[in-house]
């Protein structure tokens, strides 16, 4: 029994930060929330190629790494510290493991290289106005057209949708209900058909994209109407993903408090020493080092494949969505009033916070799902 | 990061369930798990129980060889307590003496107090209480006014103690003592040892609103204990006094984890039986409650490795203590809310003892935990200080003369 990173996964984490530090400061996370597309090409390149990020927790097969997500949540929860602007999650949290999840071999080979080599941006669409995280919210039909489908319908709320150059597209067989008849399908970015819409997001640093498709021609990945399970699959390991992103946010707004409450004076002494505040940093402190226990555990189960990986991806995402929220509004709360202007990161992390609880389902969601799996 | 068991850690484990499934029978079988550490039902069988663990040495795994026990590291103890707990095993009565006093002496006794002490603890022959509260020195400990003072080759005992946990079972004391009036305040301490059965010592139960009294009074009026009788240094005993409230706070409590397991698992079951599962606001507390117990072992995990690897306690240990007692006392409440209207009933009879059923104890007893060990309030303090580097408050200048 071991419950701590090994020093080959500490180093990584070292290089990561080192790199995520003169790429991703503030005034870049800030010139690139501004913009449209989101991100940083030469950056993302560089990620790509130099340290071989998007390929980490891709089988050596596929052209990957061969890591697992332990090291994929090491490398998340770096990027969740700076609010790395980049269509990371999506590419690699997300789609990579759809496709890991249904493809054929020859599909996996094909499709996770070009991810592997930082080629490939990619997104997975599957949730639609309707506003449900589940299989049973997605209505929109593949209908099996010659030897491939024709997609018709809308997918909203799709992380980095605007900017991926092959986007995964969850659908169902006509006539299908529940998570009956849910496939996988592969849509290239400019696609005829496919009409991509950037939305105006509350957190700019995680882009979204309205996707409506028209008679779009599309590739099944594996085989269509079985995907259900790979579905719920990938969504646990993206919560798992997304927890560990997000206690990277949750230690670095407990480090600002912090460090603002042993520097501010006020009535001739640091805020700090006042219990009310101590006191608030403490139980920032208790839930985000039980946050990073939820999700260390959560990404050695997903790295496992256990049978454990429902309970605690669910688990996982419901505690850390509360901790990172709770700590990013006390970090506000602590700074008072230079806490709440537009100059202070103070609430990019707040608004992240808020976006993360959302995505996949927040904390009510998974707690209820977390009942279920665990016979409540 | 590997949660299965290495080879060398599974033979292990059978051992220990091995042992367990031969020796676990009977009445010590019947006995069933119980509470907390100031659970007293069963207290003569379960004495005995605590006879048959020492026998073989389960009884201060952790000690060296030569004082009888393992040697067994952090995991070897982690893992005896997870089968001590799947098996249903009874609370161990032995908690102050192996869990707090036994490492405390280990770290600082001399050589003739550790083979004077332990094998008595091992074999429990002798049981210990905790006298360090008093009326006026709860979470302020170094404002002990309890007097000790040499007289010739005996120390004499004068003061109160309270919130003394099974004083009323207790051989001995292992009880902080000014013994030096005029040094600062933390410069006077001496952690004397004081036995129990004596004319100059009083115990009176302090019946707590559970209608029990698992705590108590001690009043010391010219109690002896022996000039050697000291653990550390005379004057010295703050810094004994705080590695005691470490082991409190730290590992002694680990295997509390499994029991809460057990205590949540059978209110799930209840609220599938008693229809309140299919509420969706209680569904939420079940679901919250059971990541709670989960992130506990977590966390419990991550402390363990931690010092299992270099030897220091990260700061997912100061955690604990206020994690578990805060999930404790919200467990108890969720509990009074899944048995609804029954939870207002007692098993007692109208005009009769003031009697509790398991989760009304529960319900009630956590009130205690988030006081007791150092309040949640110190424990912030401890976090935000020790932890985090934050200052200090600012003291009163008298104080600040006493401790200077």
């Amino acid at each position: 029994m071991n419950f701590a990173f090994s020093e080959e996964q500490d180093e990584l984490r070292q290089t990561v930060r080192r790199f995520l530090e003169a790429k991703s400061p503030s005034a870049e996370v800030r010139r690139l929330m501004e913009t449209t597309e989101g991100y940083d090409e030469a950056v993302w390149k560089q990620m790509g190629q130099e340290l071989g990020l998007q390929s980490i927790h891709i089988p050596e097969a596929y052209g990957g790494q061969g890591y697992t997500f332990v090291e994929l949540g090491i490398v998340l929860e770096e990027m969740g510290r700076v609010l790395l602007c980049a269509p990371y999650f999506s590419t690699v949290a997300l789609a990579a493991d759809a496709i890991l999840n249904v493809g054929t071999e020859a599909q996996k080979a094909e499709l996770l290289a070009g991810i592997a080599s930082g080629e490939t941006k990619a997104a997975l669409a599957f949730t639609e106005p309707n506003g449900r995280w589940d299989a049973a919210g997605i209505t929109l039909e593949a209908k099996p057209d010659g030897d491939g489908f024709v997609l018709d319908g809308t997918k909203h709320y799709v992380i980095d949708g605007h900017t991926a150059d092959l986007v995964v597209v969850v659908a169902r067989t006509p006539g299908s209900s529940g998570s009956d008849g849910i496939g996988f399908f592969t849509v290239s970015g400019d696609a005829d058909g496919l009409t991509r819409t950037p939305l105006a997001t509350m957190d700019q640093t995680r882009k979204q994209a309205k996707l409506e498709l028209v008679g779009v021609r599309a590739t099944a990945l594996g085989e269509p109407g079985a995907g259900g399970p790979a579905l719920s699959k990938t969504l646990d390991q993206a919560a798992v993903a997304l927890a560990n992103e997000m206690v990277g946010g949750g230690q670095r707004v407990l480090d600002m408090s912090v460090e603002y409450a042993k520097d501010r004076v006020q009535f001739g002494r640091p805020i700090g020493s006042f219990q009310a505040i101590k006191h608030k940093c403490a139980d920032m402190l208790l839930e985000v080092e039980s946050a990073k226990s939820a999700a260390y555990y959560s990404a050695w189960a997903a790295a496992e494949d256990d049978d454990e990986l429902p309970v605690v991806a669910s688990l996982a995402k419901a505690y850390c969505s509360d901790a990172y929220f709770h700590a990013t509004a006390e970090n506000i709360q602590i700074h008072g009033g230079i806490g709440f202007t537009w100059e202070h990161d103070a609430h990019l992390y707040f608004k992240r916070a808020k976006s993360s609880e959302i995505l996949l389902g927040d904390a009510t969601y998974h707690r209820e799902l977390l009942a279920q799996r665990i016979g409540i | 990061m590997d949660f299965r068991d290495t080879p060398q850690e599974a033979a292990f484990r059978d051992e220990v369930r091995t042992w367990l499934s031969e020796h676990l029978l009977g009445e010590f079988a019947a006995l069933g798990p119980g509470g907390g550490p100031a659970d007293e039902s069963g207290w003569e069988t379960r004495i005995e129980w605590e006879r048959e663990l020492g026998r073989d040495g389960w009884v201060g795994m952790a000690w060296p060889r030569r004082y009888g026990g393992r040697d067994s590291g952090i995991v070897e103890q982690v893992i005896f307590n997870e089968e001590y707990a799947k098996a249903g095993a009874p609370a161990r009565a032995s908690f102050f003496g192996e869990g707090l006093f036994a490492p405390t002496l280990i770290a600082y006794g001399t050589e003739e107090q550790k083979q004077r002490f332990l094998p008595k603890i091992q074999a429990a022959d002798e049981l210990w209480c905790q006298g360090y509260s008093e009326p006026n020195a709860g979470s302020d400990l170094s404002n002990v006014q309890t007097r000790g003072v040499l007289d010739g080759e005996e120390w004499v005992i004068n003061g109160q103690k309270v919130w003394t946990t099974l004083a009323h079972h207790a051989d001995w004391c292992f009880c902080i003592t000014r013994t030096d009036p005029d040094a600062p305040a933390h410069k006077g301490i001496s952690y004397l040892l004081v036995p129990m059965d004596q004319p100059g010592v009083t115990v009176r139960p302090l019946p707590q609103m559970t209608g029990t009294a698992e705590f108590n009074e001690v009043f010391f009026d010219d109690a002896r204990t022996d000039k050697s009788m000291v653990l550390g240094e005379v004057n010295d005993g703050w810094k004994v006094a705080m590695a005691t409230l470490g082991f409190e706070r730290g590992t002694a409590f680990l295997s509390q984890q499994l029991g809460f397991q057990r205590e949540l698992a059978d209110l799930i079951e209840l609220a599938g039986t008693n229809g309140v599962a299919g509420d969706a606001v209680m569904r939420q507390r079940l679901a919250d409650s059971y990541a709670g117990v989960q992130i506990m072992k977590y966390n419990g995990l991550r402390m363990l490795t931690s010092l299992a690897s270099t030897g220091v306690l990260g700061p997912e240990a100061s955690i604990g203590k206020l994690f578990w007692s805060t999930w404790h006392r919200d467990f108890g409440e969720l509990a009074m809310d899944v048995l609804g209207p029954a939870a207002g009933l007692t098993p007692g009879v109208p005009g009769g003892d003031y009697e509790l059923d398991d989760l009304q104890t529960t319900f009630m007893f956590s009130r205690s935990e988030t006081i007791y060990a150092g309040s949640s309030e110190i424990q912030r303090n401890i976090i935000g200080e020790r932890v985090l580097g934050l200052p200090r408050e600012p003291r009163l200048q008298a104080e600040k003369e006493s401790t200077q």
